[in-house]
């Protein structure tokens, strides 16, 4: 039988040829390498979280290949001297074993934890930018409402995974949420006594928390965030206004090559970022705390900083208990269910209210300043103002001690700066948008102020304004409409002067581009005319 | 190519891609013009080939490629070969963790940077416009589909309205199934918190039911028992029901403070407690005990003020006044603190009479 020779230059092209005959792979491979995303620097803190919860993902592996989510009670036997002897859950043992008698175990366990701060962080931070440049207004509700969730699941795998070493800092957290859990009116003792198994501590929430926090959450999470790019991938970007950029179409860079290069390169840096993090500070050291007694805690006892709020308005509620006959709600229950259930879901329904109060069902593709929208940046900020202060609150016997405030003080400046605040900075980001606004209007109609003074005749001194658009014949500007996007404010802005000098060790062989407008082309120094005094 | 100004793309003249003479960026732009993308600017980042600008930055992504790859060796040396086994006072080892994140950022952060400036400066400046399509479908489709759903409803639908017999058989047959999924899950995690002659909400380790009907002694951590003298006029101390395990976890309610108080404020809190039915005669001498566990939220209330006789608890702040009962005098504490009814038993030492008259631990709904 004659040999087929196989031409090596072919193969390629036979492969990909057999793979499309199969999957009919060709034109949608084509549209995903061709598809257009719009960039900014904004629009990447997303990607952070993304980032940080692939790094969780593959730290987290690692740790279970370790650590032992039990409850039996031994004696400690490790190299860690301070602690030998003293008698600890498995679960702890395993944390320590970790951290200390497993080549670079310690790392990976900074690693995950640090990371799961970023991956907080930064869904807060990428919230925050959705919410006051009005991303989430139709048609991308559903995706605000994901993204929420996600918050949500985010905090639960945080509290799920922080408790599960079982040393004396995380026990006391779960000793909190038990008693949460109690505080919960008719249901409360049978919630906690199906949660633990019976009463607190019970010998089961370490291996409930284990399998929620490594299989249930983190499944959630993963199928939501699948959903949560899907839609930003169906929906298409938002995009900032500008030059070319209109509601009906995407301007900005193909994914191949540079975008998908460029998240390449930021994962890497999310990456770095998250190493150097875990090597350089400690944190939550574990062996320092001890394992959990139900007797003993100390003080400066701060949940991660996503729980703080939380903490922090348990602690500034007042004592106000319920009496129903002979039945009660404790004051804990406000704060801990209702204020978490309240600040999770009331910002779910913030589209919908939004629309129906302004009557807008168009659909928006382009984003909007948050000076343009003054109202809702007012209630962004008291929202956040309110987080803020829980966030302090939380950690307002750290404060206390450190620079020597009465503790009861802090409490009660907590409790009034809650109630008086927010409303207070509604009224001032409003006022500051509204302000905003109006100097680009009057840019607009009158142009840039140059510095330049010049005496009239008259003896009158008025100050020469550059007109950003055509003028009528006596010099003054024609109006502009206003684009929904930066308008210049400094000469140098639009290339009358020379922009600043950038790089330290060159000297500057050509002037750096002056942005304009994106878009438009550069001014380059040659282009520009000198301004004269007007004499 | 220049840089135009309009708002729709063009729309080009498609190309017969079979045509010999075009080439691969014609090609492309076939591609493009069929997933209706308008490149408007693509050109080089630097004027001519081989520029001295272009060759810089060639050097500075090969360099950090290079700063890479080195630091990803260092990170192996140190893995390996670094001393990394703890041990106590400073050692070499303690460098370990930070050696291995410095060499990985480093190492991490140069690549991302190098490919980041391949992205930004090496390759061409780009800017594609892309039509959306949003809203809704076509009518046509909404009424298709729709009228689909609801052919498909009528088929189910009518079909069991016109035979009540399988309308019946389906409701009977079905919820049952649901539940039968629901039921593992919520029977297996059930429990009775009020069960039991000595339900675990309402008991401590010192209920005398744990110690045969008789008063359980109060111990330290390590078991031994504690006479009067052991605790210093003004001091306190930490005590657990003598029984066994109950320095332990599994008896998390169980933790006690026991304090001895300077005469005249003694004389105080005794005269608050026995105005008091409940913690009626449960001191004994100068001394007092109470519930270490938060009303709040379980937390110990472990910080003791002995110059203002209060308890703070360090979770949420809670303080209670140990002259007077252990009222909470502020934070978000409701309740106070359980007292503890104390004795000597025959031998000298401290039992307790019986269990906390009052519940232990953080309130809830049902609480006496």
């Amino acid at each position: 039988m004659k040999r087929r020779k196989v031409d090596l230059h072919e193969a390629p092209v036979t492969f990909a040829k057999g793979v499309d005959e199969r999957f009919q792979a060709s034109t949608p491979l084509r549209a995903l390498l061709n598809k257009v995303f719009p960039d900014h620097w904004s629009f990447l803190l997303g990607e952070i979280a993304l980032f940080s919860f692939i790094i969780l993902l593959l730290t987290g592996v690692f740790l279970t290949l370790f650590f032992d989510p039990s409850m039996s009670e031994v004696a400690y036997d490790g190299v860690y001297s301070s602690l030998r002897g003293s008698e600890m859950s498995q679960a702890y043992a395993s944390s320590l074993h970790l951290s200390f008698e497993v080549r670079g175990g310690l790392f990976m366990r900074q690693m995950h934890h640090w990371a799961a701060l970023l991956f907080m962080a930064s869904i807060v931070v990428h919230m925050l930018r959705i919410f006051f440049t009005g991303a989430y207004r139709k048609p991308r509700e559903a995706n605000w409402v994901i993204g929420m969730t996600l918050f949500l699941l985010g905090f639960l795998a945080g509290f799920t995974g922080y408790s599960l070493p079982d040393d004396g800092l995380s026990g006391t957290g779960l000793r909190i949420a038990s008693a949460i859990m109690l505080s919960i009116p008719v249901v409360g003792t049978w919630v906690s006594a199906a949660v633990f198994g019976g009463e607190f501590p019970g010998q089961f929430i370490i291996g409930r928390f284990y399998i929620a926090h490594v299989l249930l959450i983190p499944g959630g999470l993963l199928a939501l965030i699948t959903i949560h790019l899907g839609l930003v991938f169906k929906q298409k970007h938002t995009q900032w206004p500008g030059p070319l950029r209109t509601n009906t179409n995407v301007v900005g860079e193909r994914m191949f090559p540079r975008y998908a290069l460029k998240q390449g390169g930021f994962f890497m840096a999310v990456f770095g970022t998250v190493a150097l993090l875990a090597g350089l500070f400690q944190i939550n050291p574990i062996w320092l705390f001890g394992p959990y007694r139900a007797s003993e805690v100390s003080s400066a006892s701060q949940p991660d900083w996503y729980v703080m709020f939380l903490d922090g308005l348990v602690r500034l509620m007042p004592n106000w208990q319920i009496y129903l006959g002979n039945y009660s709600i404790p004051p804990l229950f406000w704060p801990a269910v209702v204020g978490l259930g309240f600040f999770t879901t009331a910002p779910m329904v913030w589209p919908w209210i939004e629309a129906r109060k302004s009557g807008d069902k168009r659909i928006h593709n382009l984003l909007e300043r948050p000076r343009d929208n003054p109202e809702r940046v007012g209630v962004g900020v008291m929202a956040v103002t309110f987080f803020l202060i829980g966030t302090i609150s939380g950690a307002n016997d750290v404060i206390a001690d450190k620079f020597h405030i009465s503790l009861n003080a802090m409490t009660w400046a907590g409790r009034i700066g809650l109630v008086i605040l927010p409303p207070v900075m509604y009224f001032i980001a409003v006022r500051v948008c509204l302000g905003l606004q109006q100097h680009d209007r009057e840019v607009l109609a009158h142009g840039i102020e140059t510095g330049i003074i010049r005496r009239l005749p008259n003896g009158r001194f008025v100050e020469i304004h550059q007109p950003l658009g055509p003028v009528d014949e006596h010099g003054h500007p024609l109006p502009l409409e206003y684009g929904g996007w930066v308008v210049p404010k400094k000469m140098n802005r639009v290339g009358a002067l020379a922009p600043a000098v950038k790089g330290f060790f060159y000297p500057v062989e050509k002037p750096a581009e002056a942005p304009v407008s994106p878009g438009l082309p550069p001014v380059r120094g040659d282009d520009r005319e000198e301004i004269t005094t007007g004499r | 190519m220049t840089t135009l100004h309009h708002d729709a793309p063009d729309t080009p003249e498609p190309v017969d891609v079979s045509d010999p003479r075009l080439t691969r960026l014609d090609v492309v732009k076939e591609g493009l013009r069929r997933d209706e993308i308008e490149l408007v600017t693509y050109e080089s980042q630097f004027q001519g080939t081989n520029s001295k600008a272009e060759k810089r930055v060639v050097r500075n992504i090969a360099f950090l490629f290079i700063i890479a790859g080195l630091a990803a060796f260092a990170f192996l040396a140190f893995y390996i070969w670094w001393p990394w086994r703890f041990e106590l006072g400073r050692t070499l080892g303690d460098f370990y963790t930070p050696l291995l994140g410095i060499s990985l950022g480093i190492s991490l952060f140069a690549i991302g940077f190098a490919i980041l400036s391949w992205a930004k400066k090496l390759l061409p400046h780009e800017v594609s416009i892309q039509a959306r399509h949003d809203g809704a479908s076509p009518t046509s489709e909404q009424k298709i589909t729709g009228q689909t759903m609801l052919f498909v409803a009528d088929e189910l639908g009518t079909g069991v309205q016109r035979r009540p017999l399988l309308k019946g058989a389906i409701g009977f047959g079905l919820a049952p199934i649901g539940l039968v999924a629901a039921a593992p899950l919520i029977g297996g995690l059930i429990e009775n918190p009020h069960k039991g002659e000595h339900p675990a909400l309402f008991t401590t380790g010192f209920s005398p039911s744990n110690n045969g009907g008789n008063p359980v002694r109060l111990t330290r951590d390590d078991g031994t028992p504690i006479r009067p003298e052991d605790v210093s006029t003004g001091g306190q101390m930490t005590v657990f029901p003598g029984i066994p395990h109950g320095a332990t976890n599994e008896y998390a309610d169980s933790p006690t403070l026991l304090i001895h108080l300077r005469g005249d404020d003694a004389a105080k809190a005794r005269a608050e407690a026995d105005a008091d039915p409940r913690n009626k005669g449960s001191m004994w001498g100068d001394y007092i005990a109470y519930s270490k566990i938060c009303t709040h939220a379980g937390c110990p209330a472990s910080l003791y003020e002995q110059q203002t006789n209060r308890l703070l608890c360090p979770c949420h702040q809670s303080q209670f006044l140990i002259t007077r009962n252990a009222q909470p005098i502020f934070g978000p504490a409701t309740r106070r603190l359980p007292m503890l009814p104390l004795a000597l038993d025959e031998e000298g030492y401290f039992v307790a009479t019986s269990d906390y008259k009052d519940t232990v631990g953080p309130d809830f709904w049902e609480r006496p």
